[in-house]
């Protein structure tokens, strides 16, 4: 990891970004690869198990009725669902980590998720809604928790600070409420809330698919076109402002991309527990340096959560288990296997 | 780390720390009258008193404030106490200012090891769960210190940090597994985890209150040392300080405080954040007169926050947990405010 830079005589500014690039691509494909195998093979496994090769002629549109209708219909939606919230909350980690500079500002610790899990368990226990209902209200929950922040944190312009240590207060005030709302509720209702709260894609659709691919594609590009301002950020405040960046709009503008991708995630999945926690961490360790890698995030974020999709549909056969609880499980081993393995940590965190 | 400076504003500001210590004192005190005094059933401070000094045994108020009234106030001031001293000794190990028994994973250790009382050993009284919330408490904040160590920097602030929040996922989900594939566990467990001073009794306490009394000493001891080391490792060891020993002790108070709050009263939050950002305001970044204000302001919270909860929907009551994150997130967000931070 450190040879380029350990080298005794200095390579060029060029000559390192090339090497840099390479490695990003080389790390992406290895984990594009992964992230197709474990689709390929969730897409097999299951009650109903389907081989290989009546696979892709199914889905070209050339496969019997049954297999058709369990690819379509069951298997693929939460795939795909997967896939879009992994990589939506990826991302959304990397931006958060890198724009406050905290390795514990994801969603997750600074209330955002929260916010969406609070207002989804108020719907699904007072209000008595499902469904859209819940998604629009969990929606509505992380931007108002995003908002709230963003106004009490600003005194001056925006503090990374003040952000972070705002944020977990409403992440516990979201905890505390959530905590309250199920000692009201009774069992089963109680047990769908605390599913909710912890995330998964079992019950996914293609209407809300569509929303969310519909949502992504403009955040996408806009966080594309920005993201030669937040190399220019993570410079320092000073440099940045030197070499002509607005810095406060810069940032703001990526804190609503951050916040937007955690929101639309969140209200179709949950708020799959870590993913955004763990996912910019691995990557920024997998391809070293302090670089940005928002693509080896997404990615990680996409097979995290996929990976954990399949597990809990099965590991314990009959029992839904939502995949926001194997999140955790299998994402924060790996990132305490690489604390402890990586020579790296103080720079790269 | 009182800069030698000219004797005259040294000594104004050690006099503000003293009059601003001696009124939280006083507060204190007023709110533990209250503790005492109010609740479904209004008692006459008269009352109160007579029952603490010649109890009369068929005097239904005397019973009510001496059988539950009592030990609350005691467990909600102990638990405050240790939770305030360990969220500051936390902040301190890993100079990150996010640092509190929730965020390390150490609640999420305990919470871990009362389910798996609940769901496989069948437990169900606050009394039972006392022993696996502490074991998981220590268990965890040993991991915890333990990978941090692995790693090739030793326990850095951040590896701390990093490795505390990976614990605490671990833990939450294994503990949400449970509780959503058994009913039983999760009607225990989801009053378990609000966090509550009800019900708790006297002998409770009896068995626990030397792991706080150890784990304050503990505290007290490193709190010189704890300033050295904000200044970072190679400034404390240039002044002869040993750092791996003051995070040591620190460790085990952290463990003894905040294992037992949390076999007491639940897993509560934000004192932990709270309480020490409030003292740091106040005090500056000298740990010494830090713990002094959290070992008063830490009981503060937690009773004011227990006396409000019991006012508030009578005849029921709000659970502790939630009242402290209703009145904390304003106190945080206020203070968070009045520091001048980075300014992006």
């Amino acid at each position: 990891m450190t040879t380029s830079l350990a080298r005794p005589i200095a390579p060029t500014l060029p000559a390192v970004r090339r090497q840099l690039a390479r490695r990003v691509a080389l790390v992406s494909g290895v984990l594009a690869v992964l992230l197709a195998a474990i689709v390929a093979v969730s897409l097999g496994t299951g009650a109903y198990p389907i081989s290989p090769e009546r696979i892709l002629p199914t889905l070209l549109g050339a496969g019997e009725s049954k297999d058709a209708f369990v690819l379509f219909r069951l298997r693929l939606p939460r795939i795909v669902l997967g896939v879009l919230a992994g990589v939506a909350f990826g991302i959304a980690g990397a931006l958060f980590q890198t724009l406050l500079r905290n390795p514990l500002a994801s969603p997750d610790i600074i209330g955002i998720s929260g916010g969406a899990s609070a207002a989804a368990a108020f719907g699904i226990l007072i209000l008595g809604v499902s469904g859209a209902m819940v998604s629009l209200l969990a929606f509505g929950g992380a931007v108002a928790v995003a908002l709230a922040i963003t106004l009490l944190a600003s005194r001056e312009g925006l503090s990374g600070y003040r952000f972070v240590l705002v944020g977990v207060g409403f992440a516990f005030l979201a905890q505390s409420v959530i905590g309250y709302l199920l000692t009201r509720a009774d069992e089963q209702e109680a047990v769908a809330a605390l599913a909710w709260t912890v995330g998964g894609v079992a019950g996914a659709r293609w209407d809300d698919i569509g929303v969310i691919a519909v949502t992504l594609v403009p955040l996408l590009l806009f966080l594309a076109a920005l993201v030669p301002r937040i190399r220019t950020l993570q410079l320092g405040d000073d440099t940045a402002t030197g070499l002509g960046l607005r810095v406060v709009s810069a940032r703001y503008g990526v804190l609503a991309v951050a916040v937007a991708l955690t929101a639309v995630a969140t209200a179709y999945a949950g708020p799959l527990a870590f993913v955004a926690f763990v996912s910019a961490p691995i990557a920024r360790r997998l391809v070293g340096g302090a670089h940005l890698a928002i693509i080896p995030a997404a990615l990680i974020g996409a097979i995290v959560v996929t990976f954990a999709d399949f597990a809990a549909s099965t590991l314990i056969p009959g029992v839904v288990v939502p995949a926001g609880i194997v999140t955790g499980i299998i994402g924060a081993p790996y990132l305490l296997w690489l604390l402890a393995t990586s020579n790296r940590g103080r720079r790269n965190a | 780390m009182e800069p030698a400076r000219g004797g005259a504003a040294a000594r104004s500001r050690r006099s503000r720390r003293i009059v601003g210590l001696a009124g939280s004192v006083v507060a204190l005190l007023l709110v533990v009258v209250a503790s005492l005094a109010l609740g479904t059933r209004a008692t006459p401070l008269v009352e109160v008193l007579a029952a603490l000094t010649q109890p009369e045994p068929t005097n239904p108020l005397h019973t009510v404030v001496r059988e539950l009234r009592v030990p609350r106030t005691v467990i909600g001031a102990l638990v405050g106490l240790a939770l305030a001293v360990a969220g500051c000794l936390m902040q301190g190990v890993t100079r990150n200012p996010l640092a509190d028994p929730g965020l390390l994973g150490i609640n999420a250790g305990a919470s871990l090891f009362v389910v798996i009382a609940i769901a496989l050993f069948g437990v169900t009284s606050p009394f039972g769960f006392i022993w696996f919330a502490f074991a998981g408490a220590a268990a965890t904040a040993a991991l915890v210190y333990f990978i941090g160590t692995l790693a090739r920097d030793g326990a850095t602030p951040v590896t701390l940090a990093l490795a505390g929040m990976a614990i605490a996922a671990v833990s939450t989900s294994i503990v949400t597994l449970l509780i959503i594939t058994d009913v039983q566990t999760l009607n225990t467990f989801r009053f378990w985890q609000v966090g509550s001073l009800a019900g708790r009794g006297i002998d409770t306490l009896g068995l626990l209150w030397p792991f706080i009394l150890v784990g304050l000493l503990l505290a007290l001891f490193v709190g010189r040392d704890l300033t050295l080391l904000a200044f970072g490792d190679d400034v404390a060891k240039g002044l002869g300080h040993n750092a791996g020993l003051t995070r040591g002790l620190s460790a085990v108070a952290i463990v003894l405080l905040c294992g037992t709050a949390t076999a007491l009263a639940g897993p509560l939050v934000f004192v932990g954040l709270v309480v020490p950002h409030i003292a740091r305001a106040v005090v500056g970044t000298d740990y010494r007169w830090m713990l002094a204000y959290s070992v008063v302001l830490g009981p503060l919270l937690v009773l004011l926050a227990d006396v409000v909860g019991r006012l508030i929907v009578q005849p029921s009551e709000l659970e502790v947990g939630l009242v402290i994150a209703v009145i904390g997130v304003p106190v945080l967000v206020a203070l968070v405010r009045r520091v001048k931070g980075r300014t992006l």
